[in-house]
């Protein structure tokens, strides 16, 4: 399994019952480090930095860059401490390297979780601080005067009482023979020169003009190209296969058997394409051959009528729910999501008897190479991860099914191999957001206080997927399911959370804000249901509730502020508003909303306000905020994975559709300034616009969405 | 042997006629600008220009291209200065960018049609051209600000 070094750490739960989820802030990487041995004219005070003698500042990239602009953000953090001079800062991908691992995820590289700048913002920035105070210590000694005399900035070291200078690039040898500073200490932030100024990105020259090399734009001497054909029922395997049609086919290589099924190799894809065609293949579908979509719900229903196990329990539920108060009970159910990356899955492989060489779109660099070590038997040395801008990632490029195709395929015709998805394999053979059910209660007594909320989630275990063996679970509970659940910010006396795993055999995996990808819009819709039964307005009840939670309520008031909460709404027109913490930022929406007699709902404009602590590329988050909503708003209004027969029904974007320009609602976003310690940004809006959006259809409808994705037919006048 | 023009050079290709130009452009020529989506016509990742129509290239098969003018994004100008990738740039469009060779030439054609377009129109124009990761609003803002240049 592709993630299974992935090692959570630190569940537990805290004195109330509050769930921890430590797991998601990664630990500290070891920040400053010995010098790096290197060349004459070269300086490398850490892993992080190389400074050469034409000032050209080499900054180590191990996060991946799939448009969620960490290539930028990285260099920024190590950049600002350094005080170098940004035009002269170039950056270099690292492969699979230990000494780049995240020591919170069990060493792994991976780029996941919102987790980038909140695992290394502390590392980088210290790394910098380091290289800054050598550079200091070797201006001072050569000019024979003290280090404090002396200053920083734009890449030179500054004696202003003699108004001398040295050049960065001036200092690198003399820096080099120095000592690693055990301490430093870090800016504050009135004193940033970069952090939190909108920076362009460094990535982006490259993708308006086509030279932006993806994965699937790899080449190499003698590339072959490989399709792989698969078993259209999930763990279904190859019974046996006639490869001679295949084979006459001009073009074609070679027919070999791999894991996933049969690898068509030919000199190019549409060779590969019309071979795989041609093969003949006898499938074995094993167990799940008569799997539906709807059996798959009958038994979460079934076990959602007994008590699951227990992440967060406030007060006394069951007595609250029996004790007269007035009760609402309702049920939520979420489909199977694709991530649909707009680069098909795709790796390039080149296995030798001496080595192997991978070229590859991920997200994880140790997952990759991993799976090129399992299908190859070569040790950790022999096996070099070769990394490539990510034509979207989402979560799917975390797996290395695609590695594993590759490195088998190259193995086997000894030639290096470039196995390509097709969109079809992408949609049928993903690991999946989870299908999810859930069942919830509230109770609102006579003076309009809600006072009980209980939620029971039926869901498969991420958790059991990729933790480490034995430390699953703790109580039964999957913190990445309940994740936005048994957080929930709201002040309300008797609160239950309960899970349940289910596991129908369906692939699964991480889809972005993950748990929260359910919970926002479960809490968020459900949360307004109840503010309306309390005859209360669904803004004013949450601030209310959230007096204890100033971020959150700060946070809800300026999206409020922005959509114009309780002025006039353009005819026909409707809001609805939410507000979610997710990965360490708190996210509220309002979106203004129409349905028109057909039941079609259009999304005009959405306000977006976002706490994320103190911020580095503020563009950035404005632009993850405005992806993010748009990716939840298309798995709201259309996005459904159905099994029927063990296999899944949709095939590509003609019937597993994206939102698309004429679509698109105008998004506007604030940034509430803080100085907390900085969350993730590439996940939170996906995780909360469904619920400003269905609480908006309400405002339109009188009608409740409980079943995502919304279906026009449920919404169509006098319906 | 099909001959066609890429980006002003005439090229001659020893390719199947059934061959999409997608496939000709990424796996013969090696101009990877182009990108493959979904194969089905229906996410634009791999519009090209076609005597200056915009054509989907996993759709148009390489003997409909015989004679043919084919304009890629690596052809859309020598040095990324057309006034689009220009305001691609000043809007921080791009986000994984995989899609955006596909949104330039749908884009690029759009201005050559009509050079101050509406919001309807680039509904029109641009609506056949996914982005996964929503680059929607930056995408129309770069229209605009592209034909006011």
């Amino acid at each position: 399994m592709a993630l299974s070094r992935r090692t959570f750490l630190k569940v537990s739960t805290a004195g109330g019952g509050g769930l921890i989820l430590g797991a998601y802030l990664p630990g500290l990487v070891s920040p400053i480090g010995g010098q790096v041995a290197a060349a004459a004219g070269q300086f490398e005070p850490n892993i992080w930095i190389r400074i050469d003698a034409d000032d050209s500042v080499r900054i180590m990239l191990t996060q991946l860059e799939m448009g969620q602009g960490v290539m930028t953000a990285m260099p920024m953090l190590v950049a600002e401490e350094l005080d170098a001079d940004w035009k002269k800062v170039r950056t270099e991908w690292v492969g699979a390297d230990r000494r780049y691992g995240n020591p919170g995820l069990g060493g792994t590289q991976i780029t996941a979780g919102s987790s980038s700048v909140r695992g290394y913002w502390k590392p980088l920035r210290e790394a910098g601080a380091a290289a800054r105070l050598m550079l200091v210590t070797a201006a001072a000694q050569t000019w024979g005067v003290a280090e404090d005399s002396c200053s920083t900035s734009n890449g030179e070291v500054i004696h202003a009482a003699t108004s001398r200078r040295l050049r960065y690039g001036s200092l690198v040898d003399k820096a080099a023979t120095l000592p690693v500073p055990k301490q430093v200490s870090l800016k504050a932030p009135k004193d940033f020169k970069l952090l939190g100024k909108a920076t362009t990105r460094f990535d982006i020259p490259e993708k308006v003009n086509g030279s932006a090399v993806f994965g699937i734009d790899v080449k190499r001497p003698g590339l072959l190209v490989a399709r792989v054909v698969r078993c259209p029922v999930f763990g279904g395997k190859v019974a046996s296969f006639i490869a001679d049609k295949a084979k006459a086919v001009p073009g074609v290589r070679n027919v070999v058997p791999v894991s996933a099924g049969v690898a068509v190799v030919a000199d190019n894809y549409w060779a590969a394409t019309r071979g795989a065609q041609a093969l003949e293949i006898t499938w074995n579908e094993g167990s799940l051959a008569k799997l539906t979509s709807a059996e798959i719900t009958k038994q979460m229903a079934s076990l959602a009528e007994k008590p699951g196990a227990v992440a967060r329990n406030d007060g006394n539920v069951a007595t609250v729910l029996a004790g007269g108060a007035r009760t609402i009970e309702r049920v939520f159910e979420v489909p199977f999501l694709a991530h649909a990356c707009m680069e098909p899955m795709n790796c390039t492989a080149d296995v030798r008897a001496d080595g192997c060489d991978v070229w590859v779109p991920t997200q994880s660099q140790t997952a990759s190479q991993q799976a090129a070590m399992a299908a190859t038997g070569l040790p950790e040395a022999k096996v070099k991860i070769h990394t490539t801008y990510l034509g979207g990632g989402f979560g799917r490029r975390g797996e290395a099914d695609y590695v594993t195709d590759a490195v088998e395929a190259s193995k086997a015709v000894g030639k290096p191999v470039k196995v390509v998805w097709t969109r079809e394999d992408d949609i049928q053979h993903d690991y999946y957001r989870p299908a999810t059910y859930v069942r919830m209660w509230g109770a609102v007594d006579a003076s309009g206080k809600i006072v009980a909320w209980q939620q029971r989630i039926i869901q498969q275990s991420l958790l059991k997927r990729v933790g480490p063996p034995g430390a699953t679970n703790p109580g039964g509970i999957d913190f990445i399911s309940v994740d936005g659940a048994a957080t929930l910010p709201y002040a309300i006396p008797n609160l239950r959370v309960e899970y349940t795993e289910f596991d129908p055999g369906i692939p699964y995996g991480f889809w972005r804000s993950v748990g929260n990808s359910v919970n926002g819009f479960v809490t968020e819709g459900f949360f307004d249901e109840l503010a309306v039964a309390a005859g209360k307005d669904p803004f004013e009840l949450r601030r209310q509730l959230l007096t204890a939670k100033p971020r959150h309520k700060a946070v809800l008031e300026k999206a409020a502020a922005m959509a114009g909460w309780g002025t006039p709404v353009p005819q026909g027109r409707f809001r609805g508003i939410a507000v979610h913490e997710a990965f360490g930022s708190i996210v509220a929406t309002v979106s203004e909303i129409s349905v028109a007699v057909d039941g079609t709902v259009r999304v005009h404009k959405v306000a977006c306000a976002v706490d994320c602590g103190w911020t580095i590329n503020p563009d950035t988050i404005t632009a993850q905020m405005e992806g993010g909503i748009v990716y939840g708003l298309t798995a709201a209004l259309k996005g459904e994975v159905t099994i029927q027969n063990g296999r899944v029904v949709q095939r590509n974007f003609n019937d597993y559709p994206m939102m698309r320009q004429n679509e698109m609602p105008v998004i506007d976003v604030a940034i509430i300034p803080s100085g907390e310690a900085p969350g993730g940004i590439g996940e939170p809006s996906t995780a909360v616009i469904a619920g400003s959006l269905v609480n908006a259809i309400f405002a339109a409808t009188g009608k409740r969405i409980y079943r995502l994705p919304i279906r026009p037919a449920d919404l169509r006048r006098n319906a | 042997m099909i001959s066609l023009t890429i980006n002003g050079r005439p090229q001659n290709v020893d390719v199947p006629a059934d061959m999409p130009l997608l496939w000709v452009l990424r796996d013969v020529v090696g101009l990877t600008g182009t990108k493959f989506g979904c194969g089905i016509g229906q996410c634009g990742a791999c519009t090209v220009h076609l005597d200056g129509q915009t054509v989907r290239s996993c759709q148009t098969v390489a003997s409909l291209a015989a004679g043919k003018k084919v304009t890629t994004i690596e052809g859309l100008s020598p040095d990324a200065s057309h006034v689009l990738q220009k305001a691609w740039v000043a809007e921080q469009v791009p986000q994984c960018g995989y899609c955006q060779s596909g949104q330039l030439m749908s884009a690029a054609a759009l201005l050559a049609r009509i050079a101050k377009p509406t919001d309807a129109d680039i509904d029109q124009a641009m609506s056949g051209n996914i982005c996964r990761c929503g680059t929607y609003q930056r995408i129309r803002r770069a229209i605009h600000r592209a034909a006011q240049a």
